[in-house]
């Protein structure tokens, strides 16, 4: 049985447009080992119930794997952007406060609308241009040292973190933000993707593209998988500019 | 009359097909039919790229024998069928097999960082069941690197526009419609029993809508969460299959769980340690002494047991894992060797996954995905502690019966519609939702195989299909999607308005812990008699539940109170199932039956649902059914293909017990081993 009980402070709104419902509702749930801020609300589910003995419709996030390998979970706890499901509760001080990310419309509670960041991977053609899925042999060699720059860009999870600690994304700007800009870098180094490189720069000369960075540096800070956004900016940033000054030499 | 083969339909709508699900297999469906022009409305329950196919972590089999060792296709086949225990068709296993390499081969063309060889080629690792090396990888994740390249594929295809016969652009259609955040909710069926579309209902809105589409199918993944606790993803309920199977769709083998040895115990999910730790040489040990008090990583090698290298010399750790599980379980379980916990004084249910004797910078390049999740969620460094893990329930063998047209060669008939095809006409099924490719027990590594191929065959199927159709759905009067539509809302209108005491997560979490303890690794009849009544009961409970939730929007409680009803007659077709199978046979196992029985049960599990039974939802198993496809009947029996490896005794003390090929020949045994 449960020890004790762990007091979380959660942000709620009941849909995008119902302002008037937004509210900080506390619980305490009772407390497990291992425990972690998606297991907690699981517990919440099992009776949603506030510290002023009310009950009320439980608590509304998103979640997958539960293994900080989807993205889903991702939330701002104790005022830091992260996924909440290795946020684990034994490590965090309390009162635990989660509310929604703030850079992306609300849904519901905890749910935002991410569904820009996907249209940003069309908009820079983050993909490799293949002839076909029917057999064509092996594909092109590379060496175990280009796999070992290409893996750690390939493993956003598109969470968004990168893009709520980021200044330079705000109501007032459209800059891309860092996610896509590193999919640009991981995709300009595939032997067979960078035959298109050319247009997914194209797709990031714009304000809203690479030169809005501020170089702030906030995204490195956050991302859960420790991609180095920074250096993958950088790296497009000079592709960019090469692209600019000579693009129309090379074609 | 428009030409079977148009885009357009007689009413010059353009026909398009449905996919739900949007991980390895419902891309990859999706992907076969974009090139042959069809064009998809594709369905998820989340953005695909958060599908479940995310956590696959060890790799994906091709016999490509980069390292001499002789693999072959061949030999890829026959020990797939062994260590599936002979329930496989082997058809559509030797079709996966010969297609491997070509598949892999694909993957790295789409951009997947497979781990590389010095000279640049791909580098394969050793799983289960095997002595070759044969599964490629991208470091310990490459399930999530296989899901984004698929993705990315996808997402190009959402750019392209439709074009007719002539080539000429139809305005505002694109080749792919992605609908996420979409639960599937029952397909649309015609008088004749034909699926022509599907209802859905948006999560986000909560609106219910009828989409029409000229085939359907369904790549909406396992069922784990029927076991509350369990390797998958929380989005794993099986609720769309056990839909269908509530629709008359056939349900196969559906008491073939698979329990995976090594995950972490934990109260919300059990985080798997893949399978490739050990094929990079991790080994599995309990202390020799029950009441061992040093921590694991002080107990010198003279006082620990590595029980599966003793019992197994010829695969040692990677014998398949229907075997560790049990070897695992039983440690634990019955000879309470587990580890030893001085705070709580017993032996728990852990033992030792140790990797500590491989080099750290060998474990990073290769596995540290996976030790980057232990070191998150137990808080301890597996670099240099050994890893406390558990069996944990995994994959589902079973799903949703579909069809092979067998060709000459004994592969698959290119193209055929029959192949991927349940037995509800113009409705399809692949990846883990379906039964088709690992028999009784599946090898690590080839589920990702498995989805991706079962896809590149489900494409061209529908496809096919399509062209043979006498009707397009989209010619169909729309009252046929209405009284479809509108069915599916009065039954959600209803769940809205479910106001009794019970809470549907309390009771949820019941059923799984009723399912992990009764219908995983060890089942007795006596047990399973009580699990199919409890079943009854708890549906009944269940519809005595209140919904916490009666928000209009993002109604999560709604949604779950569904699945869970769902989950409850799935739950059913698994332990009755269980019951019915007096053998032990890979995943199944029975210690009262210990031996396979392949006189009686050398049959596929057939279940269809019925009306009846305390909770008015009962199964009836049969041996053999007919279904109709575009104007042809079809006659099935449970009887299972085994023309290509003759079923023997399954034994994996000796090294190439698993394959009649390689284990003649000494030489390439030895090299594989070395």
């Amino acid at each position: 049985m449960a020890t004790h009980t762990v007091r979380f402070k959660i942000k709620r709104q009941d849909g995008p447009t119902r302002a008037d419902t937004q509210r900080w509702e506390e619980f305490d749930i009772p407390w497990h080992p291992q425990m972690n801020v998606l297991s907690a609300l699981m517990e919440h589910r099992r009776n949603p119930v506030t510290v002023e003995g009310k009950t009320v419709p439980p608590v509304v996030w998103e979640s997958v794997c539960l293994e900080e390998v989807c993205g889903a979970c991702t939330m701002i706890v104790n005022g830091r952007v992260r996924q909440a499901c290795t946020a684990l509760v034994d490590q965090m001080p309390q009162p635990i406060t989660l509310e929604p990310m703030t850079k992306f419309p609300l849904v519901r509670d905890l749910v935002v609308d991410r569904s820009r960041m996907f249209k940003d991977l069309q908009k820079v053609k983050a993909w490799v241009q293949l002839d076909g899925t029917h057999e064509l042999g092996p594909g092109p060699r590379q060496s175990q040292e280009n796999q070992e720059t290409a893996y750690p860009l390939s493993r956003c999870m598109t969470c968004g973190c990168c893009l709520e600690a980021c200044p330079q994304v705000n109501d007032r700007s459209d800059f891309i933000g860092p996610a896509a800009i590193n999919q640009v870098r991981l995709f300009n180094l595939h032997p067979s993707g960078k035959m298109n490189g050319a247009e997914r720069l194209e797709a990031l000369m714009g304000e809203d593209g690479v030169a809005g960075c501020g170089k702030a540096q906030n995204c490195v800070e956050v991302c859960p998988k420790e991609i180095p956004l920074v250096d993958s900016i950088a790296d497009v940033s000079r592709q960019t500019t090469k692209h600019m000054l000579f693009g129309w030499l090379l074609k | 009359m428009a030409a079977k083969t148009s885009v357009r339909s007689e009413s010059q709508k353009v026909r398009r097909v449905i996919v739900v699900g949007g991980g390895l297999a419902g891309l990859m469906t999706v992907i076969k039919l974009c090139e042959a022009g069809v064009p998809v409305d594709l369905f998820s329950l989340v953005p695909v790229k958060r599908s479940h196919s995310v956590c696959a972590q060890g790799g994906i089999n091709a016999s490509v024998n980069t390292k001499g060792e002789g693999d072959s296709p061949q030999i890829h086949l026959e020990e797939t069928v062994y260590g599936g225990d002979f329930l496989a068709n082997q058809p559509p296993v030797k079709g996966m097999a010969d297609a491997a390499p070509g598949i892999v081969f694909m993957l790295d063309r789409m951009g997947v960082p497979f781990n590389r060889t010095p000279e640049g080629l791909l580098d394969f690792r050793r799983f289960g069941g095997t002595l070759f090396h044969r599964t490629a990888f991208a470091g310990a994740t490459t399930g999530q690197q296989l899901l984004y390249a698929l993705d990315e594929q996808v997402r190009r295809w959402e750019t392209q526009d439709v074009e007719d016969e002539k080539g000429i652009v139809v305005k505002g259609e694109k080749m792919v419609r992605k609908m996420e955040f979409w639960d599937f909710l029952s397909v649309v069926q015609d008088e004749n029993g034909a699926a022509r579309g599907i209802v859905a209902q948006d999560i986000k809105s909560m609106e219910i809508e009828a989409f029409p589409g000229d085939a359907v199918c369904l790549a909406t993944g396992g069922c784990g969460i029927i076991f509350g606790r369990s390797t998958n993803s929380v989005i794993c309920t099986g609720t769309a299959g056990s839909a269908v199977y509530q629709q008359g769709a056939v349900y196969a083998n559906g008491e073939f769980i698979q329990v995976h040895p090594t995950a972490i115990p934990a109260s919300d999910k059990l985080r798997l340690i893949s399978e490739s730790a050990r094929g990079e040489g991790g080994r599995v040990w309990v202390p020799k002494n029950a009441g061992e008090t040093r921590r694991g990583r002080d107990v010198p090698e003279k006082d620990r047991e590595y029980f599966l290298e003793d019992k197994y010399p010829g695969y040692g750790n990677l014998v398949p894992r229907d075997i560790a599980s049990r070897e695992l379980f039983k440690k634990a379980f019955h000879e309470k060797k587990g580890v030893f916990n001085s705070k709580s004084g017993k032996n728990e249910n852990e033992i030792y996954l140790d990797l500590t004797h491989i080099p750290k910078e060998t474990l990073k390049k290769k596995l540290a995905g996976i030790l980057e999740i232990y070191e998150k969620f137990v808080g301890e460094d597996p670099y240099s502690n050994p890893m406390r893990v558990f069996p944990a329930v995994h994959y589902s063998m079973g799903g949703l019966w579909v069809d092979f047209e067998r060709a000459q060669n004994g592969s698959l008939v290119a193209g055929s519609p029959r192949n991927q095809s349940t037995n509800i006409e113009g409705l399809y099924a692949c990846g883990e939702s379906d039964y088709q490719y690992h028999g009784a027990n599946r090898l690590g590594a080839n589920s990702l195989l498995s989805c991706i191929y079962a896809g590149m065959v489900t494409g061209p199927s529908m496809a096919s299909f399509r062209s043979n159709m006498a009707k397009s759905a989209f010619d169909l009067p729309k009252s046929v999607f209405e009284k479809a539509r509108k069915r599916e809302q009065e039954k959600y209108e209803a769940i809205l308005k479910m106001d009794g005491k019970e809470n549907p997560y309390a009771i949820h979490e019941e059923l799984g812990n009723m399912m992990l303890r009764d219908v995983t690794i060890e089942r007795h009849n006596d047990v399973l008699d009580k699990v199919i009544s409890n079943i009854d009961e708890l549906e009944i409970r269940a519809r005595k539940s209140g919904v916490t939730d009666t928000a209009v929007q993002s109604n999560q409680g709604a949604t779950f109170m569904r699945h869970l009803f769902n989950m409850i007659v799935l739950a059913r077709v698994i332990a009755q199932g269980a019951r019915n199978r007096d053998e032990s046979r890979g995943a199944h196992f029975k210690p009262a039956f210990p031996d396979r029985n392949d006189a009686d049960w050398q049959r596929t599990t057939l279940a269809l649902h019925k009306e009846g039974g305390s909770a008015n939802h009962a199964v009836n198993y049969v041996r053999e059914f007919d279904y109709a496809q575009n104007g042809k009947g079809v006659h099935i029996t449970d009887a299972v293909d085994i023309s290509l490896v003759k079923p023997r005794p399954r034994k994996y003390e000796t090294a190439g017990a698993a394959s009649a090929v390689a284990g003649t020949d000494d030489k390439k045994t030895t090299s594989a081993q070395a």
